[in-house]
């Protein structure tokens, strides 16, 4: 019998995924279902999603615990890897430092002091080499924070797993590769957003033909909220990024369907907790909505939008940072509530440093808590049916379409344009930093407590936690560790690929994925290929607005 | 006498949500700003602060490389002639403090200075710097 209606379409979805091995009951032994509601009411798995991606939630399968780390060499970040995995981890995202994240080699005179501080540094094939040394690559999917040279490091990936014996298309991971959210928030650009708009597209179409099981972009919500954006301009300026990647997509000739399935999203878990569960719920059904109803997917992969969650960094306080492992806890539980499909918790020491060794585990520890003691895994979208929390999530969808009509509106009908222009024209800059101001003002007037900070300020004079320290030694050995690459490599073939990647360059219509892969080949470091295109493509200056 | 301000983000740290909402808290105060924008290096920091007659400067920085380049931004105001002060807002962890009071950072604030304590700091170090 074919089912008839939500609850038994549900059912049969549910009776057909694995389950873990565990008891699915209350602590004391209730029996738990895997979801409640009437026979009418949304459900996991179905569109419009509201409830969750999966029939069966995380009774199938827990999410990722996927944690973020870099700094230092790659030899230093290869190991800070191993212990994470080691400790239960079972994914991996790379944070880049600032001259990696620029385009920039470790010895650009605008690197200095800059090196290795806020993640690895990475210049050539030889650093991505080191950075997955002895890492399984096949069980362990990747993936990589970074934007202006996501080609280049795409290329870099690549070229260091087919060395290595592993081909492109087995290979899994995410590219952060949304550089939208650079000039909307993040400020890390390079190239004009017209010609980084033409490096996406030339690694959407690139992994769309070569890499089936990669994720091209990861739309990034997260930094337009920790620039100061509210919960509904970061649902909003996310998804209408996302709305561009289609479009920019459909330009280069792909279906929605090529591309839509390949985006995956990245929220942040701020420490307003039902607003957060609100937006993930209101963030799935807008997607599916807009993918199916505007876009014409058929894919119901195009229609499932799956997330990354990291808690807020900028939640985080340096006055008693012990206390942040509670705003940690609070805020992953809310990205779980809210049906995320990955995890990263921040260390209590991140307004202070890069995480040391024993607060990255503090975090992951924070996970495996609400994982494995909570039993909050065992219903799906158990906030559901609360009508405080479908009223939150109805209305935060109705104030993310009154602001996607405004996008639409400054690209004449076209988020694509809408998203470029927004940017070109400070509007995404100026509203968020209007909402920034607003809410420091805020807690100026004591209107809202921030513990540790404007009130509960004993303790704050208690002794310093130990913190990483990153040294010039280490910007040191990386500068050696570049000039050794320089010393060692053909020359010859630099500069014909160099030569390659700056004739493909100036034609538009060819994509750039080939000449970067053959340039990362040959050692050109990541300056030299992001230097190459800048001759072609110029570089984006910002307009100081405030 | 308004006190003017230059803002300014000096080598990669693209973190601008401190400077911009701290920018309007000044404003708020009485307080002239300018904003240098993004990439800056010390020099062209040093030479906007003397174009634009400012009584003080203000770094961001959220990325480590403090150490490194507030020196850089005092050093390269000096030998130019000028003695304007330069203050830092931002990550600087309290073990790197010493250093760079010696290195001439007239005023520190770290995350959850309030705009008071920033205001009243400020023009504490303007006057001293008037006097």
């Amino acid at each position: 019998m074919s089912p008839t209606n939500a609850y038994e379409q549900w059912l049969e979805l549910y009776e057909a995924a694995s389950k873990r091995d565990v008891p699915f009951t209350t602590m004391s032994g209730v029996a738990l279902s895997p979801v409640y509601g009437p026979e009418d009411a949304e459900f996991p798995g179905l569109f419009p999603y509201t409830r969750g991606v999966h029939a069966s939630m995380y009774r199938a399968r827990l999410w990722t615990m996927r944690m973020f780390a870099g700094f230092g060499t790659a030899v230093d970040t290869n190991k800070r890897f191993k212990d994470i995995i080691g400790a239960g981890a079972t994914g991996l995202s790379t944070a880049f430092d600032m001259p990696t994240l620029l385009g920039l080699d470790s010895d650009h005179p605008m690197a200095l002091g800059e090196v290795g501080r806020c993640g690895v540094a990475i210049d050539s094939l030889s650093d991505m080499r080191d950075l997955f040394a002895d890492i399984d690559l096949a069980s362990i999917t990747t993936s990589m924070t970074i934007n202006s040279p996501a080609a280049v490091m795409l290329a870099l990936f690549v070229a260091q797993a087919e060395e290595s014996g592993v081909a492109r298309r087995q290979l899994g991971g995410t590219l952060q590769n949304d550089i939208l959210k650079e000039y909307q928030a993040q400020k890390e650009f390079v190239f004009p957003p017209r010609h980084s708009m033409r490096l996406v597209r030339d690694t959407i179409a690139f992994t769309a033909a070569e890499m089936p099981k990669w994720n091209s972009i990861s739309v990034s919500g997260y930094h337009i909220r920790e620039a100061g954006s509210t919960a509904v301009e970061e649902l909003a300026f996310t998804l209408a990024n996302g709305f561009a990647y289609v479009e920019l997509a459909r330009q280069a000739g792909l279906g929605v369907d090529d591309v839509a399935p390949r985006l995956s999203f990245f929220f942040n878990a701020h420490i307003d907790f039902f607003e957060e569960i609100a937006k993930y719920r209101a963030a799935r059904r807008l997607w599916a909505h807009w993918m199916k109803d505007y876009y014409g997917a058929t894919n119901e992969l195009s229609w499932k939008l799956r997330f990354h969650t990291q808690t807020a960094g900028v939640s985080l306080t340096a006055q008693q940072p012990e206390i942040n492992i509670a705003r940690t806890a609070i805020e992953a539980l809310a990205g779980v509530l809210g049906g995320t499909q990955s995890l990263h918790t921040n260390s209590m020491d991140e307004a202070l440093a890069l995480p040391s060794e024993k607060a990255a585990r503090i975090a992951l520890r924070t996970q495996q808590i609400i994982a494995h003691e909570t039993n909050v895994t065992h219903v799906a979208d158990p906030l559901g049916g609360s009508w405080f929390v479908e009223e939150l999530t109805d209305e935060m969808a109705r104030q993310a379409q009154d602001i996607f009509a405004e996008i639409s509106a400054l690209g004449d009908g076209s988020m694509l344009e809408g998203c470029i222009k927004g940017i070109e024209e400070n509007w995404f800059q100026g509203r968020i930093a209007d909402s920034a101001y607003a809410l420091e003002r805020s807690f100026n007037h004591s209107d809202r407590i921030v513990v540790g900070v404007n009130d509960f300020t004993e303790g704050n004079n208690d002794a310093d936690l130990e913190t990483l320290r990153i040294t010039n030694e280490d910007e040191r050995r990386q500068v050696q560790r570049l000039h050794h690459v320089r010393g060692d490599r053909n020359d010859e073939l630099v500069a014909r690929a160099l030569e390659a990647l700056r004739r493909d360059a100036r034609d538009p219509e060819v994509n750039l994925m080939p000449a970067l892969i053959d340039a990362a080949r040959a050692y050109v470091t990541v300056g030299e290929m992001m230097g190459a295109m800048e001759s072609v493509f110029g570089r984006h200056v910002e307009v100081p607005t405030l | 006498m308004t006190i003017r301000v230059l803002v300014a983000k000096v080598g990669l740290d693209g973190h601008d949500r401190g400077i911009k909402v701290v920018a309007r808290l000044l404003r708020d105060a009485g307080m002239e700003v300018v904003y240098t924008g993004l990439f800056q290096t010390p020099e062209t920091v040093a030479i906007a602060a003397i174009q634009e007659d400012v009584d003080v400067v203000g770094l961001s920085m959220l990325s480590g490389a403090h150490l490194t380049l507030a020196p850089l931004v005092v050093q390269a105001l000096r030998e130019r002639g000028s003695d304007i002060p330069v203050v830092v807002g931002g990550i600087v962890p309290s073990n790197d403090l010493a250093d760079m009071r010696l290195a001439g950072i007239a005023a520190i604030f770290g995350p959850g200075a309030s705009a008071d304590e920033m205001v009243t700091s400020i023009t504490d170090v303007v006057s001293r710097a008037r006097a």
